[in-house]
């Protein structure tokens, strides 16, 4: 007699395949609006930036048209809605966005998360109707840059030590001070700034000036040996005047800029895994590519150790970047959320890059092959948006409800 | 004029197929699947016909699974107007000539363009079997196609070279290779697209018969290549060529 018996095809004994270069089936978790996106960006930084990036690094140039040309794809601020130029995408769809460019560079990435983020972010969430009509749908058709100037030669991990200044004068404001490691800075024609506004008993603000105005100046930084695409420089103000329309109303404290870096550290978690997946799968057609002593690196103990913890880095820092899109979408994000992903991708995908560069070996170290390129980025990467360390005090704060910054 | 552009989902061309351990096909469980990239071309090709003022609606069809609706809207993203997904189990060529004929009656459009083959099984029949069934000339392999009052001019990619051939509208034109560069939708235009009118229909509605008449015998990889070989004089390797090659 043939026994008759029934598995659920969740307890049979055969398990499903494994994809290397998707382990946890991310695909299967994006709506296909979030795929299309990203399929969409990904097919723009492969033709249009890919091509440039070797010799911008190199020659330590910035393409101004690449503004016009992410505005044009729609990726400046993707999560502005419609009315103001955007395209009223998600934050997962953003973050998506992120990691495509930063599979090409992280400076290509910074371009765009300062301007979506620091910029057209605070003018939406902060700003008048008026500030939004005027500014935002030309920031994201990419004819206006961007800059966000909040930390000061002084005052990095500790913004509340800032010295620029806002008086109040008949018709608005004369500010005074100064900003550095401002990206795309030097060629901005809209300058979001933070300072401290007498009028406003000290309270930290935010204004909105533009190219032009005298005493606003800002030179470059040269010499950066990372981010090289990407443009640095100093803002530099004395007495400049503004209108009180340059204020932006709606926010006052450092909670202001920090609304804007959250948003942009978000952004970051996702993109610096673009870079990290660039560097482990050119890692790993190396080790497939290279033969010594007779058989291919990648049949190595060493290498594939290495490769291992890469591709797991990589896709349980994805899985949590997503969660926290989800939870952003949903408006239940919390900042220590993003303090989380930020650091540890950052950080994880720094050592991915070396790791990368090392099992590279002599060839590492050549521009064509690119994974030093990403290594000298990510080594910004993990230091500018709240660096790593201060990324654990954050933690370590939400941990112990004490604060061990000062 | 209305131009209908039949599009395929396909494996991604960037995807290594792998074939199901019992041969009976190619395993797609979690595969990247896309635009067939030859339709590709063809909705690039009708949308420049629109851009141009030659056509003045682009619709796109697509006869598959209910996931076929993505490539459909990554065409009305390209910039086509209209979409109708047939759904249904993987058909073969001539059962979805036969639907597309019965789209053509419904829709009448003057011109018919789609890729010349799908990537995934390479059959290169359905526009040539359309085309019979409408009783429509027919033009393949398309590397330019200028339409001109009631016709049709169309340059294609032959063995020998290039051949030139003028067709009366309307006409049934499969795009290569080289007819133009697709153009990549951006971001504004993907949100756009979710806006625009996607119809889905079943075979029962046009009353054709899909009922499989190919069986499929066996599917297996291509043999691996084996490493080559290097000869010590040109002797040897004439020797080669004429006694285990052959070709001499």
């Amino acid at each position: 007699m043939t026994e008759t018996r029934t598995l659920r095809a969740k307890d049979a004994p055969d398990l499903a395949r494994f994809e290397w270069d998707d382990p946890f089936r991310l695909e299967s978790q994006l709506s296909e609006e979030e795929r299309m996106l990203r399929d969409a960006a990904r097919a723009y930084a492969a033709e249009k930036l890919q091509p440039r990036v070797i010799a911008a690094f190199r020659d330590e140039t910035t393409d101004p048209a690449i503004f016009r040309e992410m505005g044009e794809m729609g990726l400046l601020g993707p999560t502005t809605p419609e009315a103001y130029g955007g395209i009223g995408a998600s934050y997962v769809a953003y973050g998506l966005i992120a990691r495509e460019v930063e599979r090409v560079d992280s400076g290509y990435r910074s371009m765009m998360s300062v301007q979506s983020s620091l910029v057209m972010y605070p003018i939406y969430a902060y700003g008048t109707e008026e500030q939004r009509l005027k500014y935002l749908p030309r920031l994201a058709n990419g004819e206006w840059i961007g800059c966000f100037g909040l930390t000061e030669p002084d005052a990095g991990s500790d913004p509340a030590g800032m010295k620029t200044i806002a008086r109040k004068t008949a018709g608005g404001y004369v500010l005074n001070g100064s900003k550095t490691w401002i990206s795309n800075a030097p060629i901005a024609d809209v300058f979001v700034v933070w300072a401290k506004s007498e009028a406003h008993g000290g309270k930290i603000r935010g204004f909105v000036l533009e190219k032009g105005v005298k005493g606003l100046s800002a030179p470059k930084i040269a010499g950066k040996l990372s981010l090289r695409a990407s443009i640095t420089g100093e803002i530099v103000m004395q007495d400049v005047e503004v209108g009180e329309d340059a204020l932006l109303p709606h926010v006052e404290g450092l909670k202001g800029p920090f609304g804007c870096l959250n948003r942009a550290r978000y952004g970051i978690s996702w993109g610096v895994l673009g870079a990290a997946e660039f560097c482990f799968h050119a890692a790993r057609q190396y080790g497939l590519d290279r033969k010594q002593f007779g058989k291919p690196l990648a049949g190595t103990q060493l290498f594939q150790l290495k490769l291992a913890d890469m591709m797991t880095q990589i896709t349980l820092g994805l899985q949590a970047s997503l969660q926290v899109g989800r939870l952003l979408d949903r408006a239940e994000a919390a900042p220590e959320m993003i303090s989380l992903v930020k650091r540890n991708n950052a950080g994880r995908a720094l050592e991915i890059a070396r790791m990368a560069r090392d099992m590279h070996g002599g060839n590492g170290i050549q521009e064509e092959y690119q994974v030093i390129r990403h290594m000298v980025n990510l080594e910004t990467v993990n230091t500018y948006e709240g660096t790593h360390d201060i990324h654990a005090l954050i933690l370590g704060r939400a941990i112990t409800g004490l604060q061990a910054f000062f | 004029m209305k131009v209908l552009v039949p599009v395929k989902r396909v494996i991604d061309y960037n995807v290594k197929a792998r074939v199901k351990a019992d041969g009976s096909g190619v395993d797609l469980a979690n595969v990247k699947m896309s635009m067939n990239p030859f339709d590709e071309i063809a909705v690039e090709e009708a949308i420049r016909l629109k851009e141009r003022g030659v056509a003045t609606e682009v619709l796109v069809v697509s006869i598959g699974a209910k996931q076929a609706q993505e490539t459909l809207r990554t065409a009305l993203a390209m910039g086509a107007d209209r979409a109708i997904l047939i759904e249904t189990d993987d058909v073969e060529p001539l059962a979805v000539a036969k639907l597309l004929a019965k789209v053509v009656a419904e829709e009448e459009p003057g011109l018919v363009l789609t890729g010349k083959q799908a990537i995934d099984n390479d059959m290169n029949a359905t526009g040539q079997m359309l085309a019979a069934l409408l009783g429509w000339p027919q033009a393949t392999f398309a590397s330019a196609v200028t339409v001109e009052g009631d016709g049709v001019t169309v340059t294609r990619e032959v063995d020998g070279g290039l051949q030139t051939i003028r067709l009366r509208l309307p006409a049934v034109v499969t795009a290569d290779l080289r007819l133009n560069e697709p153009r990549y939708a951006s971001l504004p235009n993907i949100m756009k697209a979710k806006s625009k009118p996607l119809a889905t229909r079943v075979p029962a509605d046009f009353g054709v018969d899909i009922t499989p008449r190919l069986t499929v015998v066996d599917t297996r990889e291509p043999a691996a290549r084996k490493a080559g070989i290097k000869v010590g004089s040109v002797e040897e390797l004439v020797a080669k060529l004429r006694d285990e090659a052959g070709v001499l």
